[in-house]
């Protein structure tokens, strides 16, 4: 539900289309990144957030530096799967349509190196994995059947290799990688772009459970590199682009190896 | 009909200028009954319904993105059709095509009609149309006799100009915001051949132009001229000028052949060799600023002898049919047309200014129209005691940014020289020019009648939302 009175945004005409997009995770790090900048971009935004607070505040702030309505904020838990299909409904209903939808939920909640908690990795994999399974399985039956609309997937360079730190934090984000190349190859038939974004080091709430964090990036670095990708269609990046020579070279150790490397593992 | 499931019926509809385009949850209701479904359906899902026809605006008013659009076209019943009197009884589906197709073998052709044959009764109603005899006849909405409005209440109201004066007046013109018009009775116009009588003259500049067309107006039934907008200078405004009338009874020799259809249908192969539906790839290559103005100046060269020919109606009438798809030369991202209205003292000033601004902007109209024009008496209405300018652009990546400011400037200049729009061609009104041009009352008694007729309005479109806003 929209869960303000805020006006709704304007819609597209012809001489000003307004792309249209759907931010699922939106109220801090990239995704509040993500926001300011999409908005800026001309974007009109559906953003999706657990706090309240911070949701209203972000919109308040886009809705005032773009001097029109531009974001609506909708308060929404991603576990609430049964909420998903009247919420895309009124969404598509708010916003006129839909051209981009970014799935940025994600928690990580490392239980330490040598313990097991499986109540938090269950709701890990609910937020990084079956969240986005319950938004982007809807998303993606609009975009097929309209034959347009780009997705994209905020995972993790964590998803590349499973690692003795975190075990269910990288095998959610694998699973969600795998899902996002999965959607791509089932959609591009029909002109609908998937872009996976595997982002390293950023600065935001995610990064104090990181252990010898480097290469630490801006949120908003991170969103620049997003926007470009979604401009020009890519299929899969990193952010900063650097992590792809680092992936490539940690993908290709064995793993014999790599369970003895410790620093990395 | 299959209850709803939003995603299968989610569907990307687009605007005739293929210009814009919005996803809706289409429907293609058969009969009242399942209209009514479609009100309750909507009512359950907390979305919105927005009316289409043909989807021939050039705008946005046959789209409703992200809610229900319902498609009339399937309610193409002719009920009841009287070649005595000329009273014809429809569906709201039914093509001005459909139309002229059924009544003219009996003597009668439509009062009014729009440049496509492609557009329904219906929607020409929600649009009140206008055609080339707009100053002998009035709007399509003056030659309604009744009809029947099917409100988002459930109930079926009858209207007339004497019967629920106020709603009749208002729902014509109405944009498909008041109810949904499920029969319409027609006065068709007696004619005696299916030939028209037409003239065809060159105007060398704009004060030539208007003035030929104010005074050929009371001489002839028809009257419309092609302004070529890319001429400057001394040559501002020039163009040809198209006057016809019916011929008179027994002037020609043999109507039952020119009434016949079979006559009044358009060629299908260009020079008898180009099939017409690929045309639009020949046009595509000359749709930029050189190619059109290379076009015009010919055709206003081969214009300059005065001409006087026979021609069929639908010849004469529907040139928008002439090349199937021409919307598509105009590239990807389509065409809109600016059309404003002009008290005859102010016309000839403001379109001076408005095609010298288009020039120094590098931004010249590819067509431009003119017609004579009438006030009437409906409560959204376009009309005026003057003239009327429309103006094709092409839209394009990079002049979308400039194009709008000019819009905005002949938004001023128009609304400076007492001038009005109409709902189905410009795709930029803001609501501020939407007030000054029909005044606070008449918004305030249309937006009365809506809470009346559509207490949870229901009934939305996206040209009412950027126009009225978004409650109406």
């Amino acid at each position: 539900m929209p869960t303000n009175v805020t006006a709704l945004p304007p819609r597209s005409t012809p001489l000003q289309p307004r792309r249209r997009a759907l931010l699922i995770g939106a109220s801090s790090g990239i995704g509040a990144a993500l926001a300011r900048r999409l908005a800026a971009e001309g974007y009109v935004l559906a953003l999706l957030a657990r706090r309240a607070d911070l949701l209203q505040r972000l919109c308040e702030d886009i809705n005032a530096a773009c001097g029109e309505a531009r974001a609506v904020p909708y308060v929404h838990d991603v576990r609430d799967h049964a909420a998903i299909p009247d919420l895309l409904k009124r969404i598509l209903a708010d916003l006129g349509g839909l051209d981009l939808v970014i799935y940025n939920a994600g928690v990580n909640l490392p239980a330490g190196p040598e313990a097991y908690d499986f109540e938090n990795d269950l709701l890990m994999t609910e937020i990084n994995y079956v969240g986005a399974l319950a938004w982007l399985d809807r998303v993606a039956a609009v975009f097929q059947q309209l034959k347009s609309g780009q997705i994209v997937g905020i995972s993790s360079v964590a998803g590349d290799r499973g690692r003795a730190g975190n075990p269910a934090y990288t095998a959610s984000k694998a699973a969600l990688t795998c899902y996002l190349e999965a959607l791509r190859n089932r959609l591009g038939r029909y002109g609908v772009h998937v872009l996976t974004v595997k982002p390293g080091f950023v600065q935001t709430d995610m990064l104090k459970h990181a252990q010898r964090p480097f290469m630490v990036i801006s949120p908003e670095q991170a969103a620049a590199d997003i926007c470009k990708a979604i401009r020009k269609r890519r299929q899969s990046i990193y952010t900063p682009a650097r992590w792809g020579f680092i992936m490539l070279i940690i993908r290709l150790i064995p793993s014999f190896l790599f369970r003895r490397l410790r620093f990395l593992a | 009909m299959n209850t709803l499931l939003p995603i299968q019926t989610l569907t990307r509809l687009g605007n005739f200028g293929r210009s814009l385009y919005a996803p809706g949850y289409l429907h293609q209701p058969a009969s009242v009954e399942e209209i009514e479904q479609v009100f309750k359906l909507a009512k359950e899902q907390g979305l919105t319904i927005g009316l289409r026809g043909a989807g021939k605006s050039y705008n946005d008013a046959a789209l409703n993105g992200g809610g229900i659009v319902l498609d009339l076209r399937r309610m193409n019943r002719i009920l009841e059709w009287n070649p005595e009197t000329g009273v014809i009884r429809v569906e709201p589906g039914v093509t001005i095509q459909q139309l002229w197709q059924h009544t003219l073998p009996d003597g009668w052709w439509p009062p009014v009609v729009s440049g496509t044959m492609t557009t329904t009764l219906g929607g020409c109603l929600a649009m009140n149309i206008h055609g080339k005899n707009n100053f002998r006849m009035g709007t399509l909405g003056e030659h309604v006799l009744e009809f029947t409005l099917l409100l988002p209440t459930g109930l079926e109201i009858i209207c007339g100009p004497k019967k629920n004066r106020d709603l009749f007046y208002a729902a014509i013109g109405g944009l498909g915001m008041l109810g949904v018009f499920t029969t319409i009775t027609l006065q068709m116009k007696r004619v005696h051949s299916g030939f028209l009588q037409v003239r065809a003259w060159n105007v060398p500049e704009l004060t030539t132009h208007l003035a030929a067309i104010e005074a050929g107006a009371p001489a002839h039934d028809y009257i419309v001229g092609w302004l070529d907008a890319t001429a400057r200078g001394a040559g501002l405004g020039r163009g040809q000028i198209h006057a016809a009338d019916y011929l008179p009874e027994g002037q020609d020799a043999d109507p039952d052949r020119s009434l016949q259809v079979e006559y009044q249908t358009l060629p299908s192969r260009f020079f008898g060799l180009v099939p017409k539906s690929l045309l639009h790839y020949f046009m595509a290559p000359f749709m930029n600023n050189p190619g059109v103005w290379a076009i015009n100046t010919a055709k206003y060269l081969l214009g300059l002898p005065a001409r006087s020919y026979r021609q069929t109606h639908a010849a004469f009438h529907f040139l928008l049919d002439y090349v199937p798809d021409w919307e598509l030369a105009y590239g990807r991202d389509g065409l809109i047309q600016y059309q404003s209205f002009l008290p005859k003292e102010t016309a000839r000033d403001a379109w001076t200014e408005m095609l010298t601004l288009s020039h120094r902007r590098g931004l010249p109209a590819y067509l431009g129209v003119t017609k004579r024009h009438r006030p009437d008496e409906f409560l959204l209405s376009h009309a005026v005691d003057g003239f009327s300018l429309a103006l094709d652009f092409k839209v394009t990546q990079r002049n979308r940014a400039r194009l709008a400011q000019l819009l905005q400037d002949f938004d001023r200049i128009v609304l400076e020289a007492g001038g009005r729009f109409y709902f189905a061609k410009n795709s930029e009104t803001v609501p501020e020019t939407a007030r000054r041009f029909l005044g606070k009352e008449a918004i305030a008694k249309f937006r009365a009648l809506k809470t009346r007729c559509d207490p949870n309005h229901l009934l939305q479109s996206d040209l009412y939302r950027r126009v009225f806003g978004e409650q109406g």
